[in-house]
């Protein structure tokens, strides 16, 4: 039998059941063809919905002066010029900011995920008293907000001091609040940007991996640190690089905990903030516009801005895309 | 005996080494969690002199300056959490049913995915709200829209069922929920991990006794998918209504900034916070009581 005659055989049959069932047939596959039509429709526009914004600011962003008054001009436009990303690496500082943030981001990154694998795995694997009380600690530091303690750790490290002993041996307590050790200290405390939801993933992770493992361990001799080091790490992989990259992002563009603590440093998310103040004053003083940057123009120079400050991340994300996404949905996470 | 001893032991050994595990998040939470916890709160009925670290204690003051002389925390305060409701109900909403969606199998998954999960790295931090950070750019563009609501496909689509006498209040926020879908869409990336790794977790064998059974997939999505999936429901909702009140562009979280920058007047800022905070925590608590009646642990 040809191809073609096994294709017809299959039609006829396909009509022959139809007919027997009673039209049952046809209906199902009209409804499953319009269901997968509704389906690309709505992830294409939805999908659409969250590019949209990011694709605007790469048009804009290479848009000339001129273009962005222009009616005719809406996506593509008329004059490229990469003029607008010499302009904001300049007013960013780019590469100095660039590579701050970098250094700063993997290092926090690299303290938070390394602390709160550490108590992750305690609040795992072992039962002790009190645990349920420290736990809810942790819940406790997921939800209250950290501008509620903002001002308070203001103080805390403007006047920073161990129980008296640095006023009572230097005469004055020290002045933390322009160095950048609090966030390292709080970063090694478990206390950064959303710890809690690291400790509480972290957690669940290894929650889910079968007890018998740590026992044979234990059976053959190893002790609790090097069971830790060699057997549950490297099952621990995934979970934890995706802990480690939402650190790195989430780290990258905080602007709450840089504000507060990173007095003075040049950090890319600091910088985006006052691009637009930059760019007015630097238009006002260097170029002696007296009415400064026209709100088109710095929006377009905020969405260049802007775009180098995610393209890092996004380049991340493309390479790294499991890492953020398959192995969270694989933890199972619970109440 | 003997045998029970030294089970206590090993018990009591590895009690130890679980605190040494867990220490680094013990010091650290006292240190920079209780303290200054406590410390704010104590603040927050204080003056507070910023460069001599002085504080002088002036009662309730700071909270009568926040509720009766203060311009607009009121108005921001009920209009914050009302927006808080809204979006992560729709946030809830939206949540789910795309995960619902990204759960099936069809061509290009793994690139929808993508997209889908972009918003955890797009609404982070200061990139949300980054254009109406910036007061001279957001008030052009409220002109902008202003005078370009005719071409706005979802107000002729109100102004017809106005017309048509279906309009009111509740449809009214139905428009400003479809108006801000994508403030929703862009703040629902972790809660469709979430959701996702739910879906996941569902056995194939019980769709298919279902369905053996004769349940339709409508059916089967209310009895078998949303039980099982209840428990995330809670931990979602948590986290969207804790995610949003940690916002950049959160208008209360503005004025604290606001007040701890501009006007230096820590007091009056810890106060807000406090109010903030305690208000916050109330419908945390009280909402997740709600949801926790209503939820199903299967095993």
């Amino acid at each position: 039998m040809t191809k073609q005659a096994v294709r017809r055989k299959a039609r006829e049959d396909f009509w022959e059941r139809n007919r027997k069932s009673g039209g049952y047939l046809v209906k199902k596959k009209i409804m499953g063809a319009s269901y997968k039509f509704v389906r690309v429709l709505l992830l294409f526009g939805m999908c659409f919905l969250i590019l949209q914004p990011l694709i605007t600011k790469v048009a804009v962003s290479f848009m000339a002066e001129r273009d962005l008054y222009n009616p005719i001009v809406i996506t593509i436009p008329e004059t490229f010029t990469a003029d607008n990303y010499k302009m904001a690496a300049e007013l960013l500082g780019y590469g100095k900011a660039l590579w701050n943030t970098l250094r700063t981001s993997l290092l926090v990154a690299l303290l938070q995920i390394s602390m709160c694998t550490i108590v992750g795995y305690g609040f795992a694997r072992f039962n002790f008293p009190l645990k349920k009380l420290w736990f809810g600690c942790v819940v406790m530091m997921i939800i209250v907000p950290p501008q509620t303690l903002s001002t308070s750790l203001y103080m805390y490290f403007r006047h920073f001091d161990i129980l008296g002993v640095i006023k009572a041996v230097t005469g004055s307590d020290i002045n933390l609040q322009k160095s950048q050790i609090p966030y390292y200290l709080m970063s090694m405390g478990c206390m950064g940007l959303k710890n809690g939801l690291y400790i509480y993933m972290i957690r669940q992770f290894f929650r889910n991996i079968p007890k018998d493992l740590e026992e044979a361990a234990y059976v053959d001799g190893c002790g609790t640190l090097r069971t830790f080091i060699r057997i549950m790490l490297p099952d621990a992989k995934p979970i934890l690089t995706s802990c480690f990259l939402f650190s790195f992002v989430w780290q990258w563009t905080d602007n709450f905990y840089t504000k507060l603590f990173m007095g003075d440093m040049d950090l890319l998310a600091r910088k985006l903030t006052t691009l637009v103040d930059t760019l007015n004053y630097y238009v006002i003083n260097t170029l002696h516009n007296r009415s400064g940057a026209s709100v088109a123009y710095g929006n377009c120079i905020l969405s260049t801005g802007t775009l180098m400050v995610i393209t890092p991340l996004l380049l991340l994300y493309l390479f790294a895309q499991k890492g953020f996404v398959e192995s969270l949905s694989s933890t199972g996470i619970k109440m | 005996m003997k045998k029970h001893k030294k089970l206590a032991g090993l018990q009591k050994r590895k009690a130890i080494s679980g605190y040494l595990f867990i220490s680094p998040f013990i010091i650290g939470f006292l240190v920079f969690m209780l303290v200054p916890f406590f410390r704010s709160c104590y603040m927050s009925f204080c003056e507070v002199e910023i460069m001599s670290g002085k504080h002088t204690i002036i009662g309730l003051e700071n909270y009568i300056k926040a509720f009766t002389i203060d311009l607009d925390f009121n108005r921001l305060l009920v209009e914050e959490v009302q927006k808080m409701f809204y979006n992560s109900v729709s946030v809830m909403v939206f949540s789910f049913f795309v995960a619902l969606i990204l759960n099936q199998k069809f061509k290009g998954r793994a690139f929808v995915r993508a997209i889908f999960f972009l918003p955890v790295i797009l609404s982070s931090g200061v990139l949300l709200g980054i254009e109406t950070d910036n007061e001279l750019i957001s008030s052009v563009m409220d002109m902008v829209e202003e005078t370009n609501t005719n071409t706005d496909i979802s107000l002729v689509i109100q102004n017809i069922l106005e017309t048509a006498g279906v309009g009111g209040k509740a449809f009214q926020k139905v428009f400003e929920i479809v108006d801000g879908i994508y403030d929703v869409a862009i703040s629902s990336g972790i809660q469709i991990i979430i959701f996702l790794s739910g879906l996941q977790t569902i056995s194939d064998s019980m769709y298919e006794a279902a369905s053996i059974e004769g349940c339709t997939s409508w059916e089967s999505l209310w009895k078998i998918t949303f039980p099982m999936i209840s428990p995330l429901l809670l931990v979602n909702w948590i986290y969207s209504v804790v995610d949003y009140c940690m916002r950049n562009n959160n208008e209360i979280i503005k004025k604290i900034n606001d007040q701890m920058v501009l006007y230096i007047d820590y007091g009056f800022a810890s106060s807000i916070a406090w109010t903030y905070f305690v208000v916050v925590m109330l419908i945390v608590g009280v909402s997740s009581f709600l949801i926790s009646k209503g939820v199903y642990y299967y095993d």
